[in-house]
């Protein structure tokens, strides 16, 4: 899942402070997972808004909803028509949902109530992690399936390098070096043999990436550039 | 004669390291070097070394060449994508610089500027690859040089890692470091004389050049500084017992690294001596080993 994390209130604040008329808008896919930007964080972060703004003597309406993906247009269009009535809409999605109501809603400002951080998973209670850089070319056939381009500091895929002590990683003692466990995997698997090999350099991805499957696509739009 | 030469000869290799000043006052590090001057077979020149922004590796091994010694520029893959590397490595050659060490590179998070951006577009195995390629006289990309360099590609290794699976990595890696055309490698400084040999008797088949790393110890606070923070290093407690009850810590520092030194004389082809600020008490330390 796409791991994010709410900012500080003071800064939501801050970005709301020349607007009246705010719908917060939750996302119910990965960062309801995740507990930061579901239902019952769009209501929590609604009432401390009303709270604080009450007290400064300049009240906020502040509408609540929550949709299944703010990445995907069908959804977003379900709340259309209530988003017109605000002058601003909060989104409590990661960066691709903010920008799909952006991209959606043309004319209504949208802000961000969350940094977006990685694509991880749940690392035991109330902590993430990441594992997945999303380079493009997986290499997790070769390393036990532990990837070190999301959980090497280095991104090395030539094994460790010499600065790892104890099994932890220089950069972090909170992290293991994931090479310890990338070897551990491969002799209990008995593919050893891929960390003999030399990997070759990644090819570095260019942005903004973009997948077009041809298969997919309507039949008139195969015949327009891209 | 150079270092490559000193290497084919067979004779015992001695090299020694400096790390350059962050500034531009260079006097103090070229007085150290023409102190050892002659008594090595070449000086390494740190990149960057701990990630702490200071003055090049490059400039300063092009300095050692005009004293007349051969350098060994260090060349990390932390602060250069592929197009530097290799840009870097043809200006290096051009200024008279023949010897490399790949390495990866510290992380920049351990340095004085922990929001740079790290790079580590290559590792320190495609490194040596490319420096390969760059002496047969292709870029990365397959494109012909004009004229190509011959450089003499050395790495690093880390005997002391200090569990079992690290160190079973730690000798894979070196097998693909001579893969991909590693000449030399300089270990992490040794102080354990029965574990190095352990290390070397498992890389017995590999039939490459192996100059043992010697640091100056300088105190036993040092010692247990290194043994907490410095990954492969591990003074043993009578080594540090030794440097807290001396009157003489200069003395026991040199006594005990020719120590080692002699002792290294049978079990590798040479020594890396890391004299971190001490680099004056080089030649003592090599009289006094007997070289």
């Amino acid at each position: 899942m796409i791991v994010a994390e709410i900012k500080p209130f003071g800064e939501i604040k801050d970005m709301l402070k020349d607007y009246n008329k705010v719908l917060i808008v939750g996302c119910g896919t990965c960062v309801t997972v995740c507990l930061s930007g579901g239902e019952r964080q769009v209501e929590l972060l609604a009432s401390a808004l009303r709270m604080a703004r009450k007290i400064e003597g300049n009240e906020i309406t502040v509408g609540e909803r929550t949709i299944l993906r703010q990445c995907d247009p069908e959804f977003i269009d379900q709340i259309k028509d209530e988003a017109a009535q605000y002058d601003a809409i909060l989104s409590m999605a990661c960066g691709a949902g903010v920008q799909g109501i952006a991209e959606r809603f043309g004319s209504i400002t949208v802000l961000p109530a969350m940094n977006t951080r990685f694509i991880g998973v749940s690392d035991g209670q109330g902590t993430w992690v990441e594992v997945c850089a999303a380079c493009g070319d997986c290499i997790l056939y070769k390393t036990g399936g532990i990837c070190p381009v999301a959980r090497c500091a280095k991104s090395l895929i030539n094994g460790p390098c010499g600065g790892s002590q104890g099994g932890l990683c220089e950069v972090s003692k909170d992290n293991p070096c994931v090479w310890q466990q990338i070897y551990a995997r491969l002799v209990k698997l008995n593919l050893l043999h891929f960390l003999k090999e030399i990997s070759p350099p990644k090819t570095r991805p260019v942005h903004p990436r973009r997948l077009v499957r041809e298969d997919l696509r309507l039949k008139k739009e195969q015949t327009k550039g891209v | 004669m150079g270092f490559r030469e000193a290497l084919d000869s067979g004779k015992f290799l001695i090299t020694a390291e400096i790390g350059p000043v962050k500034g531009t006052e260079i006097d103090g590090l070229l007085e150290d070097a023409e102190l050892i001057k002659g008594k090595v077979d070449a000086i390494n020149v740190t990149d960057l070394q701990s990630s702490v922004m200071r003055l090049g590796s490059m400039a300063v091994c092009h300095l050692l060449k005009d004293l007349g010694i051969d350098p060994i520029l260090q060349l990390t893959c932390r602060d250069r994508n592929r197009l530097a590397l290799q840009s870097d490595l043809l200006s290096a050659w051009v200024l008279g610089i023949r010897n490399v060490l790949a390495l990866t590179g510290d992380h920049p998070t351990l340095g004085d500027h922990p929001q740079a951006m790290p790079v580590f577009d290559l590792d320190s195995v495609s490194l040596l690859k490319v420096i390969g390629r760059l002496n047969e006289g292709f870029d990365m990309a397959g494109n012909q040089l004009k004229g190509a360099p011959d450089f003499f590609p050395g790495a690093v290794v880390n005997p002391g890692a200090n569990t079992e699976t690290a160190l079973e990595m730690q000798i894979i890696k070196m097998e693909k470091k001579i893969e991909a055309g590693a000449r030399f490698f300089q270990t992490q400084g040794i102080f354990d004389l029965d574990l190095f040999e352990r290390f070397m008797k498992r890389i017995e088949g590999f039939k490459t050049t192996v100059l043992g790393g010697i640091i100056l110890l300088k105190s036993a606070g040092m010692a247990r500084f290194m043994n907490k923070n410095v990954a492969g290093v591990f003074v043993p407690e009578p080594l540090i017992k030794e440097m807290e009850t001396t009157k003489d810590k200069v003395k026991t520092s040199i006594e005990m690294a020719a120590r080692l030194i002699k002792g290294l004389k049978n079990l590798c082809q040479g020594v890396h001596i890391m004299a971190i600020g001490w680099e004056k008490r080089i030649p003592m330390v090599l009289e006094e080993a007997g070289l």
